[in-house]
């Protein structure tokens, strides 16, 4: 059998194992982010210096952001070649989730607005 | 004991090949503890569906803006964020093999998680106290079986955690354990990320409107 | 002390229950005695029970569904002949009981019969074909089985201590509810499922990594068969799909248990959110159960008709395409339950494209026949009858995909028809093929194909018979879960379903002595060369039944047929290749974790029903202890010696030499 490695498979890395350069350096950056990103959360949703119903949406890219500094700095998800299959899971993983809570809500939100609430029913029927 | 067993089937650590096409057992555990961590996510967003869809069912009881304190779960944040850092720290210890940066920060690490996990418990305990605990309403109801999810999940890391903590006290940085301790440091990031969600949908968000 | 546990729980007075439950426990016990007295335990205890061989764990979902197929064709049968009585008469189940059968029928068929059954194929098969010697994680593995046979033996305990759920299948609230469903009933459904669930999600998780990082060399993704490539897609599904499902019963659970609110009628709780989040899982279900099966026609039309499969790649795609719309159509399931014609229209539309990708693999098994040289062997029966059934159970279910007529259709037994058409004619089809196909792989002998094919028969025209009527009473306004009716115009095909049932029942029995006339016979069924079929992928590649290790030395791969093409080397040469070096192979531990875990999730699923606090406490500690005394363990794998693996692998080689001889004679 060869020493030869196939291609694909043994160049990859574990979710989560930095290169061997990355070090408390890389985790002060994205505590440094992840705080700043968390404030500015944190101050839009209290101040009245933001136009309010743009808040929600603001609030949610923040959020996002955020999840992007944790997964980039904290649990070292790159583009790089050798982190493809890990990337694909995760994109995977995240599609299932949008299409959870898009078509959740949308489904919901039709159904509440074309039925009438559960309570109301029994009390007519009462 | 451990200089006979610090990688007894050479395919422990580091990313050399069991021959051929198999790549390193690190790599293979990781990747199945990642899937498992999108397989969590994606229960997460199931309560959070529910919780976005009956975020506004108060039947008349109090609502999320006269309920939730943004002190408390500012600190809460706080001690996650800063627990995040310190899981960091432990995994760079265990790879430096030096005990005194592993066994602190993962010290650090459990008395954030415990704080963070006591105001939890305190915030909850004061909301039945004022009589909306999660039998008064529908929105409460998702409240407090998303947020005590989360919760249930820390602490089965803490758990978790102090079992790495014995057993790297115990045995050593053998390769099985050092993989161990990639999969929880993967978990606690992974809870902080589901953390970030939520005090932005639930809290910040639910105060906001 | 005990809870809600007393003796009122054991239905005494129902004599059907009572009997039912005397056999079980009296066959269990008989075999247990058996067992014990014939001095069988420690052999079962260390080479099944404990077994963290994928093959072992494989054949043991395998068993677990078959014994639970019987389990819940009795509960069809009952049925079937319930409502062929109940015309102007109550028949002989009242309805608390028959309205427990149905729930449990298709409790037991989805989540103890076709789950276990495919899981057990997948398992056997998927690491043989990619030429490795284990799974990704074999404990885990053995902990996934486990937790699924707990399930199904909570299933099997309400049979006798308390009533299993009548909310159907899907327990549905309101009438899931405490307010509507007071007994343990639902509790029992819920947490047989939720602890079934945790081991399906663990399987799920061990083949996806399994398939995606563990691979001979040289198979790269592109040369993985077929079969490999379903399981991957149908894998993703579970781990994507089953969270859901935890979630969604959770959530249940907590409004019985705590008196919370999602679902209730009252303080603001929203019942549709169930349904919503049940289907988010139980479409993806569907797809779970039927793209595994697609895998299996897919090697077996492959290796009868002596072809390479046709469209290999648009195969894979298709798959994965399929994979991917699973979770873009759920709401076709309620169609009628409010939303608006945007929402319906959508995932009306998407429904009807899945259809693409599932035609797009009927044309291709279609050219992997033609021209071909097909052996009309039982496996392949299966697979033709499957092309037929599912051809007609797709249509209806196209048919059923658009709103309007749905709304005509739904809760029908037309539906009824249709789920069972595609279920029995598209999974249950395949998981009979794969049984027959791999069973020599398994146990070193064949299935006797004359008594196989007379299965293949009467399960055919049993399914035609039992089910076409149903199609019919659907369309002539006949409802699901009928416990009595008063229609003259159904009756006759009432009747003429329970026919259908009577022979599918005998195709059973066929395969019942099937099974035992092979084993009787199987010196002269014995296969040799481990390869008895003719066979193109690297399961055939290795002895029959495979040593421990799989294969002495993995394969190196270079093409999409791995065996077939080493096997025309051979021939052109007149000569295998040569010996390779052997080493000692290193090979994971058996281990009790996944025995003791399900031993002590039992245990709390059980005291959880019957709300014995102090006991569920005590099962919580014990999981926990099992879990740090396994992780505690300072040998997880066990060296078998290079003089081993030499003796057996040139075993191996020598009965493919005699095999190659007899082919250059043959020329």
């Amino acid at each position: 059998m060869s020493d030869e490695t196939s291609d694909f498979g043994t160049s990859d890395v574990a979710p989560g194992d930095e290169g061997a350069e990355a070090g408390v350096g890389t985790y002060l950056v994205g505590l440094g982010l992840a705080l700043l990103l968390t404030g500015v959360s944190f101050f839009i949703a209290r101040t009245h210096l933001v136009w309010a119903p743009s808040i929600p949406v603001a609030l949610i890219v923040l959020a996002i952001a955020q999840m992007g500094v944790h997964l980039v700095f904290f649990l070292h998800i790159t583009t790089g070649p050798d982190n493809v299959n890990n990337v694909m899971a995760l994109a995977f993983g995240v599609l299932i989730v949008l299409l959870l809570l898009t078509g959740s809500l949308w489904i919901m939100w039709h159904l509440n607005h074309n039925m009438m609430p559960m309570d109301q029913l029994m009390r007519m029927q009462r | 004991m451990s200089a006979t067993h610090a990688d007894p089937h050479r395919l422990g650590h580091g990313a050399r090949s069991l021959g051929g096409g198999i790549p390193s057992k690190r790599i293979v555990v990781g990747y199945g503890f990642w899937i498992f961590l999108l397989s969590d996510i994606i229960m997460f967003s199931a309560f959070f569906a529910s919780y976005a869809v009956l975020s506004n069912a108060t039947a008349g009881g109090p609502s999320g803006k006269q309920l939730f304190d943004l002190t408390n779960v500012g600190i809460e944040t706080m001690c996650l964020l800063l627990s995040s850092f310190t899981c960091g720290l432990a995994g760079i210890g265990a790879r430096k093999e030096s005990n005194l940066m592993f066994q602190a920060s993962m010290a650090a690490t459990f008395v954030l998680g415990a704080v963070f996990l006591a105001l939890e418990i305190r915030e909850f305990a004061g909301l039945v106290a004022q009589g909306a605990g999660p039998a008064r309403s529908a929105f409460l109801t998702a409240f407090f079986t998303l947020v005590g999810c989360h919760g249930l999940h820390v602490t089965a890391g803490l758990m978790w955690l102090l079992t790495m903590m014995a057993q790297v006290f115990a045995k050593g940085y053998r390769p099985d354990i050092l993989r161990r301790v990639m999969c929880f440091s993967l978990f606690w990031h992974a809870l902080d990320i589901i953390w970030v969600a939520l005090f932005s949908v639930v809290y910040l968000i639910g105060v906001s409107q | 002390m005990l809870g809600k546990l007393s003796w009122a729980a054991v239905p005494f007075d129902q004599p059907i229950p009572m009997a039912a439950s005397a056999v079980v426990a009296c066959v269990m016990f008989g075999v247990l005695a058996w067992v014990v007295l014939k001095g069988h335990l420690p052999y079962l205890w260390n080479e099944w029970i404990t077994s963290v061989d994928h093959k072992r764990i494989g054949v043991m979902y395998c068993l677990l569904a078959m014994v639970m197929l019987l389990r819940g064709f009795t509960d069809a049968i009952m049925m079937r002949s319930q409502q062929a009585l109940a015309f102007h008469s109550p028949g002989y189940l009242p309805p608390e009981h028959y309205d427990q059968i149905f729930s449990a029928h298709g409790t037991l068929m989805i989540f103890f019969v076709a789950m276990p059954f495919i899981i057990g194929l997948m398992n056997f098969v998927v690491p043989l074909q990619l030429g490795i010697r284990d799974v990704a994680f074999p404990t885990l593995n053995s902990v996934g089985f486990w937790l699924t046979a707990s399930g199904a033996l909570l299933v099997n305990i309400s049979l006798v201590v308390g009533e299993f759920s009548r909310a159907t299948w899907l327990p549905y609230p309101p009438l899931s509810e405490l307010a509507y469903s007071p007994g343990v009933g639902v509790d029992y459904y819920c947490w047989a499922i939720q602890i079934s669930g945790v081991g399906t999600l663990l399987s799920g998780v061990n083949l996806v990594t399994t398939v995606l990082k563990m691979h001979a060399p040289g198979m790269t993704y592109l040369r993985m068969p077929m079969f490999c490539w379903t399981t991957l897609a149908a894998n993703l599904l579970i781990v994507a799909a089953f969270p859901i499902l935890t979630a969604t019963l959770a959530m249940l659970l907590l409004d019985r248990y705590l008196g919370f609110h999602f679902f209730t009628n009252e303080a603001g709780g929203n019942m549709m959110m169930f349904v919503n989040l049940i289907w988010a899982w139980g479409h993806p279900e569907v797809y779970i159960l039927i793209l595994p099966a697609f895998g299996i026609y897919s090697e077996v039309i492959s290796t009868f008709s002596g072809k390479p499969l046709f469209g290999y790649r648009s195969m894979v795609i298709a798959t994965m395409a399929i994979c991917i719309l699973a979770f873009m159509v759920w709401l076709h399931h309620f169609f009628t339950m409010g939303a608006g014609a945007d929402v319906n229209a959508f995932f009306g539309i998407m429904t009807t494209i899945i259809a693409v990708p599932t035609g797009v693999k009927i044309f291709n098994w279609l050219f992997t026949m033609f021209a071909g040289r097909v052996v009309f062997s039982t496996a392949l029966l299966w697979s033709l009858g499957f092309m037929v059934t599912f051809v007609v159970g797709g249509m209806t279910g196209v048919l059923l995909a658009v709103p309007p007529a749905d709304f005509v259709l739904h809760n029908s037994l037309f539906l009824v028809a249709h789920f069972h058409n595609v279920l029995i004619g598209g999974m249950l089809f395949g998981c009979f093929a794969g049984y027959t196909y791999w069973f020599p792989k398994a146990f070193g002998f064949r299935l006797h194909e004359g008594l196989g094919k007379a299965a293949f028969w009467c399960w055919t025209i049993g399914f035609y018979v039992a089910f076409m009527p149903l199609y019919v009473l659907g369309l002539e306004g006949m409802t699901r879960r009928m416990q009595h009716y008063d229609v003259p115009e159904w009756r006759p095909w009432v009747l003429l379903a329970a026919v259908g049932a009577v022979i599918i029942m005998a195709g059973i029995i066929l395969q019942i002595t099937q099974l035992v006339v092979s084993i009787r016979h199987r010196e002269e069924l014995r296969d040799d060369t481990g390869d008895p079929w003719n066979g193109r992928s690297l399961e055939w590649a290795t002895a029959s039944p495979p040593p421990a290790f799989n294969f002495a030395v993995l394969p190196t791969i270079s093409s999409e047929e791995a065996y077939w093409d080493l096997k025309q080397r051979a021939i052109q040469q007149s000569l295998l290749s040569p010996e390779p070096s052997y080493d000692d192979v290193e090979m994971p531990r058996n281990s009790p974790t996944g025995f003791i875990c399900a031993f002590f999730a039992t245990m709390m699923g059980f005291a959880l029903i019957w709300h014995i606090w102090w006991l569920v406490g005590v099962a919580f500690v014990g999981a926990f202890a099992t879990f740090v005394v396994f992780a505690w363990r300072d040998h997880d794998e066990y060296v078998i010696p290079v003089e081993t693996v030499a003796r057996i692998d040139r075993a191996n080689r020598a009965a493919r030499t005699k095999v190659l001889s007899r082919m250059r004679a043959a020329r």
